[in-house]
């Protein structure tokens, strides 16, 4: 009797206080789950269902082996699921360290609405696109043997590759961690959080120069098998330039369609915003691309591979070079000229094309151009990547129905302390 | 291209790398490594008879062959090493003498520096110091970036198991590593598979091309290709009437992404300080006035 009264009288002690915000934590993040908005939608069958065939072929891969449901053989070791899914994921999540590198490093506070939707969407590429790697390894369950040292193959590439993919998520992670924190109303949190940024910021940026640059590098050690009007010396030099323009080309796709989707949560303010902030983007993908078409140039010069142009991989090619690179170029510069958003988002789209035929041509199409029977990939793999995709917007929506990413963040109103910490659980825009 | 730039870039990446402790191969060759063994082939005196593809099948416990190793009608397509298969033998016309054909062996070369093995991450492929290249099954994880780099597309994949594995040719390391010669070097009757360390056999390929100067075409495959190899290789007609790639070079794989990696470091070192300069640099900027901003 004397002890309830205690209890109920004086601070409960540390275990029953700790189980009690665990439990309204759950209680909060279980009602975060539940969707908003209608759940029907044509959007949402069709991609369920997409996400659902594919969790099944997901469970075929591994119960049976990759050659169950991928197309992949002896002689085409990666497919689509490390030529599209990877390589050209990897670029186009290259948005985050170049916004990140404008907004943080150089200060440019225009383009401050769209960092945390872009930082958002390049963590969240990684981890699916990054994360599709897991598919594609044989042995999985292996793949920490790198990071724990079982044995450093230092000389590789790869190893280099793997790290960055890691401590890259775990920067573009630190960076987005605010609007976790503003979420979650954790005060303190956002406040240590945001203290880390610049330097997840400029290591971020520096890990990106190297793993973009990384993945071309990959494919140095294959100059007998890809076709010699892709294959060069300076592959990582210009898989790091393209991944800035195929970064920016994203984000205004990415933004452009944001602004219509989730036109309810940004203010006036950046609603009017938008068509200036993508003729800024358009405007840096257009420097990007000369730079990269100019490097292409040198390249092909040095390369001396006149006698390759008039054959069918020599049209190919400069339908890449010209059609995706030298337009889109062109393009941008009209547009901004211009001041035509509709444009720029249109070269934009021309220009991620590109980037997508550049990176399949070096990863499968110009691979070992001279085999008879060459590797296309199955359904079942086009199922997988396209399940991958949508996971990835699904997610993206449902943090940015919950979390301030595209909104802006206001600090709950002049609440006594203590009482914040009782409600702490409470989402920051109630 | 400027050679000076190079040299400066791989010091400043060697200082960088040994500073990471990565300095290991350096370290090791301070003990005398005994000579790489190597297998010559000398497609000369193969008659084709399979005996090595049988040898292998038997030491690697590999499952049964779809046709009997006593047939010859494999000969009528050209064959590739596969998961159940570490070496094979094909045909190739002889257009000196059309009545005796050219028999062709093929599996790993075992190249002295090879480039599945400066890409692979794990160091589930390994230069052991003997010679052999070998895979460490137990480190794998299946990423297949080894057959993307083997410039002899040797290193073959379980595409068909939930657990799978790379299958090669091991040049018989655990037979080498208690003295006894690689199977297939033990089962062939007429001489052209010879094994022995890799100095002596040059000198023997070269003897035996000085000596009978009409029947070899003057070279050895596998002396400088892709930096040398351990298998190397003899004939009569020029090696790409044989199914060899003669456009492979003689620089060492993994000296293709050396000049990257050295260059690692060297971001690591200058990109965060040029990143924090800038910052600097941009903070006055935004002081004079923010509507400059564009």
């Amino acid at each position: 009797m004397k002890r309830k009264n205690e209890a109920r009288k004086g601070n409960p002690g540390p275990a029953p206080m700790l189980l009690q915000k665990a439990g309204e934590f759950i209680r909060f993040f279980l009602g975060e789950l539940r969707p908003k908005g209608r759940v029907l939608t044509p959007f949402n069958v069709i991609s369920g269902a997409i996400i659902l065939l594919g969790a099944v072929l997901v469970v075929i891969r591994f119960a049976r082996g990759l050659g169950a449901v991928t197309n992949l053989n002896q002689d085409y070791p990666w497919g689509l699921w490390i030529g599209f899914d990877v390589v050209t994921g990897v670029a186009f999540a290259g948005g985050a360290y170049v916004l990140t590198f404008v907004v943080h490093v150089l200060r440019f506070k225009k383009y401050e609405p769209i960092v945390r939707a872009t930082v958002l969407n390049g963590f969240l590429a990684y981890v699916f696109y990054a994360g599709a790697l897991l598919l594609d390894l044989g042995r999985p369950w292996n793949v920490i043997n790198p990071i724990i040292g079982k044995a450093f193959g230092l000389s590789s590439v790869l190893f280099l590759v793997a790290w960055h993919f890691m401590l890259y998520m775990i920067c573009e992670f630190v960076e987005f961690a605010p609007a976790v924190a503003e979420w979650l109303n954790w005060k303190r949190v956002r406040k240590f959080v945001m203290s880390l940024t610049m330097g997840a910021v400029i290591f971020g940026i520096t890990l990106s120069t190297l793993h973009q640059s990384g993945l071309g590098a990959l494919f140095l050690l294959a100059p007998s098998k890809i076709h010699p009007l892709w294959y060069s010396g300076s592959i990582p030099v210009l898989f790091f330039v393209s991944s800035i323009f195929a970064g920016l080309s994203m984000v205004i796709i990415e933004s452009s369609i944001s602004h219509r989707i989730f036109n309810s949560q940004m203010d006036g303010e950046h609603r009017a915003s938008h068509g200036e902030i993508v003729l800024g983007l358009g405007k840096g993908a257009a420097c990007a691309l000369f730079v990269y078409l100019f490097l292409k140039i040198i390249d092909f010069v040095h390369g001396r591979h006149w006698d390759l142009i008039a054959t069918p991989m020599g049209y190919w090619y400069l339908l890449e070079t010209v059609g995706f690179v030298l337009i889109p170029a062109g393009l941008f510069v009209y547009a901004v000229r211009k001041e035509s958003v509709p444009m720029v988002q249109f070269t934009a789209v021309l220009a991620a094309i590109g980037v997508v035929l550049n990176r399949l041509n070096v990863s499968i199409i110009a691979f070992k151009w001279y085999e008879p029977v060459r590797y296309v990939p199955s359904w079942m793999e086009v199922e997988i990547t396209l399940a991958v995709i949508f996971l990835e917007i699904w997610v993206f929506r449902w943090v940015v129905n919950r979390m301030p990413v595209l909104r802006k963040y206001r600090e709950p109103e002049g609440e006594p302390v203590k009482e914040a910490e009782v409600v702490k659980w409470r989402p920051s825009h109630m | 291209m400027s050679v000076k730039r190079r040299d400066f870039l791989k010091i400043a990446g060697c200082a960088g790398m040994a500073l990471l402790g990565g300095s290991d191969a350096r370290a090791r060759t301070k003990e005398p490594d005994p000579e790489f063994s190597a297998m010559l082939i000398d497609t000369t005196l193969c008659e084709g008879c399979r005996s090595c593809e049988e040898a292998c099948n038997e030491k690697n416990r590999l499952p049964e062959p779809a046709t009997p190793f006593a047939e010859g009608s494999v000969y009528e397509g050209k064959r590739d090493t596969s998961i159940g298969a570490y070496t094979v033998i094909n045909r190739f016309p002889n257009p000196r003498d059309p009545g005796s054909p050219i028999y062709v062996r093929r599996q790993c070369m075992h190249c002295n520096q090879p480039a599945c093995a400066s890409a692979c991450l794990v160091k589930g492929l390994e230069k052991t110091r003997q010679g052999p290249v070998i895979y460490n099954k137990e480190r794998c994880m299946g990423c297949r970036y080894c057959m993307i780099s083997c410039p002899f597309d040797i290193p073959k994949f379980e595409y068909d198991s939930p657990s799978p594995f790379i299958k090669k040719c091991s040049f018989c390391y655990d037979r080498q590593l208690v003295g006894k010669i690689p199977a297939c070097a033990e089962a062939c009757p007429t001489e052209a598979t010879l094994f022995g360390t890799r100095r002596e056999l040059v000198e023997v390929a070269r003897k035996r091309i000085y000596r009978n100067p009409g029947k070899y075409f003057p070279h050895i495959y596998g002396e400088h290709e892709v930096g040398g190899t351990g298998w190397l290789y003899l004939s009569a007609i020029p090696f790409d009437q044989i199914g060899f790639r003669t456009d492979l070079g003689a620089t060492p794989y993994p000296e293709l992404t050396s000049g990257f990696l050295y260059g690692v470091p060297l971001v690591f070192v200058l990109w965060p300080s040029m990143l924090l300069a800038l910052n600097h640099f941009s903070r006055k900027k935004g002081e004079r006035g923010d509507e400059e901003k564009e």
